[in-house]
C-alpha cells in the first residue's frame, strides 16, 4: 500500500547521499578505497559508507529480525546521539541531562501539530528544535560555570528540573503523565505533489534522511577548526584556554548544538509514534543516551548508532528469551561496567582499533593536503608600531603574592626590553613559579601592576594574553596526548588566525596558509619526521621540543619559558638550548631555568629571586661576581637576611 | 494565608526532610572530599539498605535491628564496590568513575528489583513511633519528630568521629592532600576503603530511616540521589558542614513551597541551585578552586 511512497521517499532520500559534499561517485569509493590518494573521495568515505548501510538496510536488516519500527527507533537514537557524542564524545563533557532537550523539542513539536497552531510539521519541528537550543543555552550557561563532577551532577538535576516543569507547570500543555497523544503523521508538500509519510518504511526513510543529514553535518563539525578546537579542550582545557582560545564559549556553543540534535531527535519521536510520552523527559532517557553511547563508542559519531543497535536489539532478544526477560537491564548494566572497565572506546573503539593495527592507520589519521615540505618561515605577530630596540614590552612594578600568611613575592620591579633574552634564576622555593605565573597574567597580584607594551595585563588570564602576543611554556609539559604533532600546532595557529572564538562549525580545516604555519613551526622545533605521530607515543625530550612548539606556533613575540630544560639529558639539552638561540630574532623571551651554565650562556640580563624579592639584576658577568648570589647559591645567607 | 500552625509544623517538616537529606549528602561528599569520586551508585545504596531493613524488620520485629542490618548490608556492598571496582579507577578520568558508579547503580537497583519485585512496600514506623506528638499548640507525628532526633544524633556522631578522631583527622588531611597523607606513611589505601563503607553505610541508614515515610520502590534511590545532588552542588561538594547546611535548605524548601502550592515544590528546588551556580559557583561552604 505505501509501496509508492516508498519509491519516492527513497529516491529523495538517495538524492541528499549523492547531493551532499561528496564529490565521487556512489560506487567508486568503497572498491578503491585502498589506492586512492588521501583527500577526495577517500576522505568522504565515512560518509558514502553510512549512505549506503542506510539505503541497504531495509533489504538486508529484516532477515535478523530488524523490523522498519526497531530501525527507525534506532535511527531517532543515533540521531539524539550525534549531539551527545559531539558534547562527550569530542569535548569531554559528560552531561545527564541531555533528555531537557529531546523532551523539549518532543513537546513543542507534539504541540504545535496537536493544537493546529503549525500546520507544516518541518517548520514545527524546526521551531521544536530552536527552543531546545535556547534551553540548551540557558542550562549550559548555569552548567558550564563549573566543570568535570559538578558539570554531571548539575545536568543531571536540571534535566530532572524539566522532568517536573514537564508534570506541573506545563502539564495544560503536555498532558501532564498522560503525554500528548494524536501526532498526526508527517505529511510533506512539495507544491506540485503532496506525499502522507505513513509508518513502517516510508517512516524508515522519513527518519534515515534527517539522520543523514545530521550525520552529514557533525563530521563537519568534527572536521572544521571548530572542531579542532573541541578535541583540544577534551585533551587539555587549560592549554587550550593558554593559547588564545576561549573554552567557555566553545564548550557553550557545543552544548547548545547537543542540545539541537537532541531536540530534532525528540520531534521526530512523536512523529514516529504519533505520540509523545512523558518519559521522554525522564532521567532514564539521559542515562539510555549515555550507556549507549559509551558502548558503542563515544568520540566516533557512529558509536551512539551502535550502542542503540545493541541495546534495542538486546532488549527485543531478550524478551524472546521467556526467563530472561525480567534481567535484561541487569544483564546490560553488568555489559555496561565490562565495557567501561575494560574497553574504555566501546564497540566501534575496538572495531576501528582492529582496522589501525591491520591496516597501520585509518585514512581518518592522515591529514592530507597538508605535506610536511616547510615553504614559508614561522610568522610572528610583528612589534606593535615599530617599538625602538631596549624599550620595555613587558614591566611588572612592584608586584607582590601572599598567601594567607606567606608572601610568595614581595614588591619584585621586573622590564624586559625589546628584543632581549632575560634570564630569572634562584634557588628552589625563590617564588619564580609565582612570580613567573603573574607575569603571564595567569595570576592576579596582591599588589603591584604588569604591563605589556603599556597596557595593563594584570591577572587579565591566559587567553586574552596569549591574543595580545605572549605566551608561555609550561615547566611541566601541557600538550593535547591524545592529538598528533600535526593536530597540537594547529591549536595555537588557529588561535592566532581566527582570534578567541569562531563558529566556524561549516568550515573545512586546512588552508595553505594554515597548513605552511603549523609545518614550520614543526620544522623549527625538529619534528617534522614526527608529524603524524600521537604525542602519548613520543620521547620526554619529544615532548618538551613540542611543548616549545606550542609556544612559538601562537606567533608570540613575547615567550615567557619555564624550565624549558627541565629533566632533559645532555643530548637533548643542546639542542633546545640552540633551538632557543634561533628563534631570538624578532622576539623577546623570559626564561626561568636551573640550568646556570645554560643561563649565562643565552640571557643577556640575569634577575635574581631569592625568598621572594629581587636579589640582585645585571649581566650574566655581574651576576657571576655577585657576592650575593654566590651566598645564596651557597647556603650562606644569613648575613644578607639581617642586613 | 497558611495559617501559624501550619507554617510552624511545615517548617519542623523541612527541618525533618532536610537533616535526612543531609545524612545522605555527607555520605555522598565524605567519599568525594576524601577520594575525589563521585558516587553516583549512592541513590542505590540507599535503596538497599531500605530494602534490606525491611527484611530485618519483618524477620525479628524489631526497627533497630532494622536499622543496624539495613546499615550493615550497605556497608558490605559499599565495600565490595570499592574493593572489586573503585579501587582500579582512581586513577581514571572522573568521567570514568562516573559511568562506572552508574552502572554499579544499576546493577544494585535491578537486583533489588529481581529479589523484591517492582511493586511499592511500605513500612510501618515502630512502636514507639507511631502516634502523635503534641508541641504546644501544634499537633506532630511521633515517627517524624523521632527521625528529626536520630538524624541529628547521626550527624553529630559523623562530626565526632571526623573532627575527634584520628581517622577523621585522616579524612580531613586526605581532603587537603591526599599524596601528602600517602607520602607521611598513612596506610591511605585502608583509609579509602574506610571511608567508601561509611559513606555507603550512610546511605543506607539513611535508607532504612526513610522507609516508615516513604513507600520503598526500586526507583526510588534516583529521586535521592539528585536531591543529594542538589545539596552538595548548594552547600559544596566536599565539605562536611556545606552538606548539612545544604540538606536543611533544600528540606525547608521542599516543605515551604509545598505549603503554598506542592506542584512548585520540586522545581523551586533547582531554582536555589541556579541561583548558587551563578552567584557562588564553588557553593555555599566550597573551597574556590576545587573541582
Amino acid at each position: 500500500m505505501s509501496s509508492a511512497h516508498e519509491s519516492t521517499v527513497a529516491a529523495h532520500g538517495a538524492g541528499h547521499r549523492t547531493g551532499g559534499d561528496a564529490p565521487a561517485s556512489r560506487g567508486k569509493a568503497p572498491a578503491s578505497a585502498g589506492t586512492v590518494h588521501a583527500g577526495g573521495a577517500r576522505r568522504q568515505l565515512p560518509e558514502i559508507l553510512v549512505g549506503l548501510c542506510l539505503i541497504a538496510a531495509p533489504f538486508v536488516l529484516p532477515y535478523v529480525g530488524m523490523s522498519p519500527d526497531l530501525l527507525t527507533r534506532i535511527l531517532i537514537w543515533g540521531l539524539f546521539g550525534l549531539g551527545f557524542d559531539l558534547l562527550f564524545g569530542y569535548t569531554g563533557l559528560l552531561s545527564f541531562g541531555q533528555a531537557a532537550f529531546y523532551g523539549t523539542g518532543g513537546f513543542v513539536t507534539a504541540y504545535l501539530l496537536t493544537a493546529d497552531l503549525v500546520p507544516n510539521m518541518l517548520v514545527a519541528l524546526l521551531i521544536g528544535t530552536v527552543l531546545a537550543s535556547i534551553a540548551g543555552l540557558v542550562i549550559g550557561y548555569l552548567t558550564l560555570r563549573r566543570t568535570g563532577i559538578y558539570f554531571a551532577m548539575s545536568t543531571l538535576a536540571f534535566g530532572e528540573m524539566f522532568y517536573f516543569l514537564e508534570n506541573s507547570s506545563f502539564k495544560e500543555y503536555t498532558g501532564g503523565e498522560n503525554g500528548i497523544a494524536g501526532v498526526p503523521p508527517p505529511h510533506l508538500s512539495l507544491g506540485f505533489v503532496d506525499f502522507n509519510i505513513s509508518s513502517g518504511w516510508p517512516m524508515y526513510w522519513f527518519v534515515a534522511v534527517f539522520f543523514f543529514v545530521g550525520f552529514l553535518i557533525a563530521r563537519r563539525i568534527v572536521r572544521s577548526p571548530f572542531g579542532a578546537v573541541l578535541k583540544a579542550i577534551r585533551g587539555n582545557p587549560k592549554r587550550a584556554m593558554a593559547l588564545g582560545h576561549s573554552i567557555q564559549s566553545y564548550k557553550l556553543t557545543v552544548f547548545v548544538v547537543a542540545a539541537a540534535y537532541g531536540g530534532l531527535a525528540g520531534g521526530l519521536l512523536g512523529l514516529f509514534q504519533s505520540y509523545m510520552p512523558p518519559d521522554a523527559f525522564a532521567l532514564d532517557t539521559s542515562a539510555q543516551l549515555v550507556i549507549q553511547t559509551v558502548m558503542g563508542g563515544a568520540g566516533t559519531l557512529l558509536g551512539p548508532l551502535l550502542g542503540a543497535t545493541i541495546w534495542l536489539y538486546l532488549y527485543e532478544g531478550l524478551q524472546q528469551v521467556g526467563s530472561l526477560g525480567p534481567y535484561w537491564k541487569l544483564i546490560l548494566g553488568i555489559v555496561f561496567v565490562v565495557l567501561v572497565t575494560s574497553f574504555r572506546h566501546g564497540v566501534a573503539g575496538a572495531i576501528l582499533d582492529f582496522v589501525r593495527t591491520r591496516r597501520g592507520r585509518l585514512p581518518a589519521d592522515i591529514d592530507a593536503g597538508a605535506s610536511a615540505k616547510v615553504s614559508s618561515e614561522l610568522a610572528i605577530v610583528p612589534p606593535l608600531e615599530s617599538s625602538r630596540p631596549g624599550a620595555p614590552v613587558l614591566e611588572a612594578r612592584g608586584i607582590s603574592k601572599q598567601y594567607g600568611g606567606l608572601k610568595a613575592v614581595s614588591d619584585v620591579d621586573f622590564s624586559l626590553r625589546e628584543g632581549e633574552l632575560h634570564g630569572v634564576i634562584g634557588p628552589n622555593g625563590a617564588g619564580k613559579s609565582t612570580f613567573f605565573a603573574m607575569l603571564a597574567g595567569e595570576l592576579p597580584t596582591t599588589a603591584g601592576k604588569v604591563y605589556f607594551r603599556g597596557q595593563e595585563i594584570t591577572g587579565i588570564g591566559v587567553t586574552a594574553v596569549c591574543q595580545l602576543g605572549m605566551s608561555k611554556s609550561y615547566q611541566i609539559n601541557q600538550l593535547f596526548e591524545h592529538l598528533t604533532v600535526r593536530q597540537n600546532v594547529m591549536i595555537p595557529v588557529l588561535a592566532r588566525s581566527r582570534g578567541r572564538f569562531r563558529s566556524d562549525m561549516l568550515k573545512g580545516l586546512h588552508s595553505d596558509a594554515l597548513d605552511e604555519q603549523v609545518n614550520a613551526a614543526i620544522a623549527l622545533v625538529g619534528l617534522s619526521h614526527h608529524a603524524d605521530t600521537l604525542v602519548s607515543e613520543m620521547s620526554y625530550g619529544e615532548k618538551r621540543r613540542l611543548e616549545i612548539g606550542l609556544a612559538l606556533a601562537t606567533g608570540a613575540n613575547v615567550l615567557l619559558f619555564d624550565e624549558p630544560l627541565a629533566g632533559l639529558g645532555p643530548e637533548e639539552r643542546v639542542l633546545v638550548v640552540s633551538l632557543l638561540k634561533s628563534i631570538r630574532k624578532g622576539r623577546s623571551m623570559v626564561i626561568v631555568e636551573h640550568d646556570m651554565d645554560a643561563m649565562f650562556e643565552l640571557a643577556e640580563r640575569i634577575t635574581v629571586l631569592y625568598e621572594g624579592c629581587k636579589l640582585a639584576e645585571g649581566t650574566p658577568d655581574e651576576i657571576r661576581q655577585d657576592p650575593s648570589v654566590q651566598a645564596a647559591y651557597l647556603g650562606g645567607m644569613d648575613d644578607h637576611e639581617f642586613a | 494565608m497558611p495559617s501559624m500552625s501550619l507554617f510552624l509544623s511545615q517548617l519542623f517538616n523541612g527541618l525533618a526532610t532536610g537533616l535526612l537529606l543531609a545524612l545522605i549528602s555527607t555520605g555522598l561528599t565524605i567519599i568525594y572530599g576524601t577520594l575525589g569520586v563521585i558516587n553516583f551508585a549512592h541513590g542505590a545504596l540507599f535503596v538497599v539498605g531500605g530494602y534490606a531493613g525491611y527484611t530485618v524488620y519483618s524477620l525479628t520485629d524489631s526497627f533497630v535491628l532494622a536499622v543496624a542490618g539495613g546499615a550493615a548490608v550497605a556497608l558490605a556492598a559499599g565495600l565490595v564496590m570499592e574493593r572489586g571496582l573503585m579501587r582500579k579507577y582512581y586513577s581514571r578520568p572522573p568521567e570514568d568513575q562516573i559511568l562506572v558508579t552508574f552502572g554499579i547503580s544499576i546493577i544494585l537497583v535491578e537486583i533489588v528489583r529481581g529479589i523484591y519485585g517492582g511493586v511499592s512496600l511500605s513500612v510501618a514506623p515502630p512502636g514507639w513511633g507511631q502516634g502523635v506528638a503534641h508541641i504546644g499548640s501544634l499537633i506532630y507525628p511521633l515517627y517524624r519528630l523521632e527521625t528529626l532526633g536520630i538524624a541529628a544524633a547521626t550527624l553529630l556522631l559523623l562530626y565526632f568521629v571526623l573532627y575527634r578522631t584520628s581517622l577523621g583527622l585522616i579524612v580531613r588531611a586526605g581532603i587537603e592532600d591526599a599524596q601528602m597523607v600517602n607520602a607521611l606513611g598513612v596506610n591511605i589505601k585502608r583509609t579509602f576503603l574506610l571511608v567508601f563503607g561509611l559513606g555507603a553505610m550512610a546511605a543506607g541508614f539513611a535508607g532504612v530511616i526513610n522507609s516508615p515515610i516513604v513507600a520503598l520502590t526500586p526507583d526510588m534511590g534516583f529521586r535521592y540521589l539528585v536531591e543529594s545532588f542538589v545539596v552538595v552542588v548548594i552547600g559544596g561538594v566536599g565539605s562536611f558542614p556545606g552538606a548539612i547546611i545544604g540538606g536543611i535548605i533544600a528540606g525547608e524548601i521542599l516543605s515551604l513551597t509545598a505549603m503554598v502550592n506542592p506542584q512548585y515544590s520540586d522545581v523551586m528546588l533547582f531554582v536555589a541551585m541556579a541561583l548558587v551556580l551563578i552567584f557562588r559557583p564553588q557553593g555555599l561552604m566550597g573551597q574556590e578552586g576545587r573541582e
